[in-house]
């Protein structure tokens, strides 16, 4: 490697010859190795042990399983659709409720106003917390003795020793609150990110000619950051499918399976029930779903389509 | 009023103050025209959703075992002293300090070589290195926790810190990698050119003309890193058996999952937690949105 750097380039730059053809080779090795070792290896695991039986617990019965446990999956499993029915339900609701007030909150902050440095370090700091110490922070919120309920209890609003966590009815939203808190900030900062490069003469000249404050966003902001929005929620929607650290710790699936997700139903039929082989399978399926969402998400918004 | 919008568009980061001009008067100005109430009063709302949390987790660290009050008065150090000692924080920080300095610096290091090929250079399998770059975001990394424990325990790398830190990079890497070449493609190739004239070689005209440009980036790109590695749980849960390897979010789950929780222990582990992401928050979070806006958005 070393002689490939230290050789001066030439002046006029001919990126076919020597050493200028392999630098790039030597600078993408580090990060390819370990993504081949650690992303792509396990994920041929995967598929190799989603073809198996392969149970720690149950080591009798391992061996070449072929299509079965897809088939399980598919025809003889109601947990798998329930799970799916609500990673669906949990990813739409996030992203959605993500998307609006993290607009709102960019365009707000957007504003030039006194205190704003300050504002917007303070609405953007739980970004950097995570599913752990959110999940920290809202127990101590939601603790039926003495989180919040109880002091509006003390003031008169709602009733004593409710629990939202181990409630049916409530659970869903608590944690989707709870998720918003830290998601928010996501969205706010990709979006700002973005309204800041947004030529201010447009505004200007739309001012001219008379466009009203809801017609200059309509027309003006609302284009310009449309593939950042889609962009950002295509990953953010991956990511709240795939992260299970506040859902794992903050209601662990419960109760009675009223918030597990598929990743969560995965990471409980391998990590705890041992079943390696049907987990596997899960995993397979989970990933293809989430790929074929994705594409037809981006066929569905046109990503980069119109000229910018 | 046109000057004022002008300079409003041509100034990067404005300063928090706006011109007295602004201030009090309905005319359009800086803010195209929005009264200052509708900006405060929404801001003040959403602040306090964030900020009542963040609140709530110091209050129930800072007061007396039993207390219901609402300030944290007489402020008690005792739940600190237990998590810290009985409850082993010390040695959680201190390896979850590790975990996230050493992701931190194995990430951009990496991810700078491969940034650099990118934004750079024409290569044969470029275009499918992006792809799997790309592909990579859509696997799950909690999905993927068996087989990667079973490359770490034929490593050997069971209950050692550098399972984790490996994991945790391999994990940030596709996201920094397309981040920091989108850095490297904001600086003019003409600058290294210049630098390569002047005799300097390819190595030497990077670390003297284009990385220096790159520190918002880098010091972005490892924020993240080390953020994420920091907060991140199932990795260290899954691949560090023994208690004095363990870091700092499997501790706080393994309060959180007590029988009978101990909610000041858990509030003071909640603030240890807390505290190293929000000073590197505050660090970096004027090059926050120039970052993203340059390297993500931008592409």
């Amino acid at each position: 490697m070393a002689d490939a750097v230290a050789k001066p380039p030439r002046v006029t730059r001919r990126r076919t010859g020597g050493p200028a053809r392999r630098l790039p080779y030597l600078l993408i090795a580090p990060a390819g190795l370990l993504m081949l070792g650690f992303i792509a290896y396990p994920m041929l695991s995967v598929l190799y042990y989603s073809l198996r039986n392969y149970n720690v617990t149950k080591p009798w019965r391992n061996g070449y399983a072929g299509f079965d446990n897809f088939t399980r999956i598919l025809t003889d499993d109601p947990q798998f659709w329930d799970t799916l029915v609500f990673s669906g339900k949990w990813v739409v609701t996030e992203v959605l409720l993500q998307l609006l007030l993290g607009l709102a909150l960019a365009l707000l902050v957007h504003q030039t106003f006194l205190g704003r440095g300050l504002a917007r370090a303070l609405v953007f700091s739980p970004w950097a917390v995570s599913g752990v110490l959110t999940t920290t922070i809202w127990m101590l919120l939601y603790n039926p003795s003495t989180g919040i309920s109880r002091y509006l209890a003390d003031a008169g609003i709602g009733s004593y020793g409710t629990s939202v966590l181990s409630d049916t009815g409530t659970v869903f939203w608590a944690a989707v609150v709870a998720e918003l808190w830290r998601g928010v900030p996501f969205f706010a900062i990709l979006i700002l990110a973005d309204l800041q490069s947004i030529p201010q003469d447009l505004y200007e000249a739309a001012s001219v000619d008379g466009a009203g404050r809801a017609r200059r966003f309509f027309h003006i902001t609302l284009p310009h950051l449309k593939d950042a929005i889609i962009l950002s929620t295509l990953l953010r929607g991956v990511w709240e499918f795939n992260n299970v650290d506040l859902l794992y710790t903050l209601t662990g699936g419960g109760p009675a399976g009223q918030t597990t997700t598929l990743p969560l139903y995965v990471a409980n039929t391998g990590i705890n029930g041992h079943d390696f082989g049907y987990a596997s399978a899960l995993t397979t399926v989970a990933f293809v779903i989430l790929l074929f969402c994705s594409i037809l998400y981006l066929r569905l918004s046109k990503f980069g389509g119109d000229a910018k | 009023m046109t000057a004022a919008l002008a300079e409003q568009g041509t100034r990067p980061a404005p300063a928090a103050t706006p011109p007295p001009a602004a201030r009090g008067s309905r005319r359009r100005g800086l803010d195209q025209g929005v009264p200052r109430w509708q900006i405060y009063l929404p801001l003040c709302l959403y602040l306090l959703f964030t900020l009542v949390p963040f609140y709530w987790m110091l209050l129930f660290a800072l007061r007396p075992a039993g207390s219901n009050a609402l300030v944290p008065w007489p402020i008690t150090g005792e739940h600190f002293q237990k998590v810290w000692n009985e409850r082993s924080f010390g040695i959680f920080f201190q390896n979850s300090m590790i975990v996230g300095v050493a992701s931190l610096v194995m990430t951009t290091a990496v991810a700078l070589a491969g940034g650099y090929a990118l934004a750079r250079f024409d290569f044969r399998i470029k275009k499918g290195f992006m792809l799997a770059l790309l592909a990579s975001q859509f696997i799950p990394g909690a999905l993927m926790l068996v087989p990667l424990f079973e490359i770490f325990k034929n490593l050997q790398m069971i209950n050692s810190l550098g399972s984790v830190v490996i994991a945790e990079t391999v994990f940030q890497l596709p996201l920094s990698i397309i981040l920091i070449s989108g850095f490297i493609k904001n600086v003019p190739v003409s600058l290294e050119e210049q630098a390569w004239v002047d005799g300097c070689g390819r190595f030497r005209a990077f670390c003297a003309v284009v990385l220096p440009l790159l520190r918002p980036g880098l010091i972005a790109v490892g924020s993240f890193a080390f953020v994420h590695s920091w907060n991140h749980f199932l990795f260290a849960l899954m691949f560090l058996s023994s208690q004095d390897k363990q870091t700092i979010p499997v501790g706080l789950n393994t309060l959180i999952g007590a029988d009978s929780v101990d909610l000041g222990a858990l509030a003071a582990g909640g603030v240890i937690a807390a505290v190293p992401v929000v000073i590197v928050f505050a660090f970096i979070q004027k090059w926050l949105i120039t970052g993203f806006s340059a390297g993500a958005v931008k592409g």
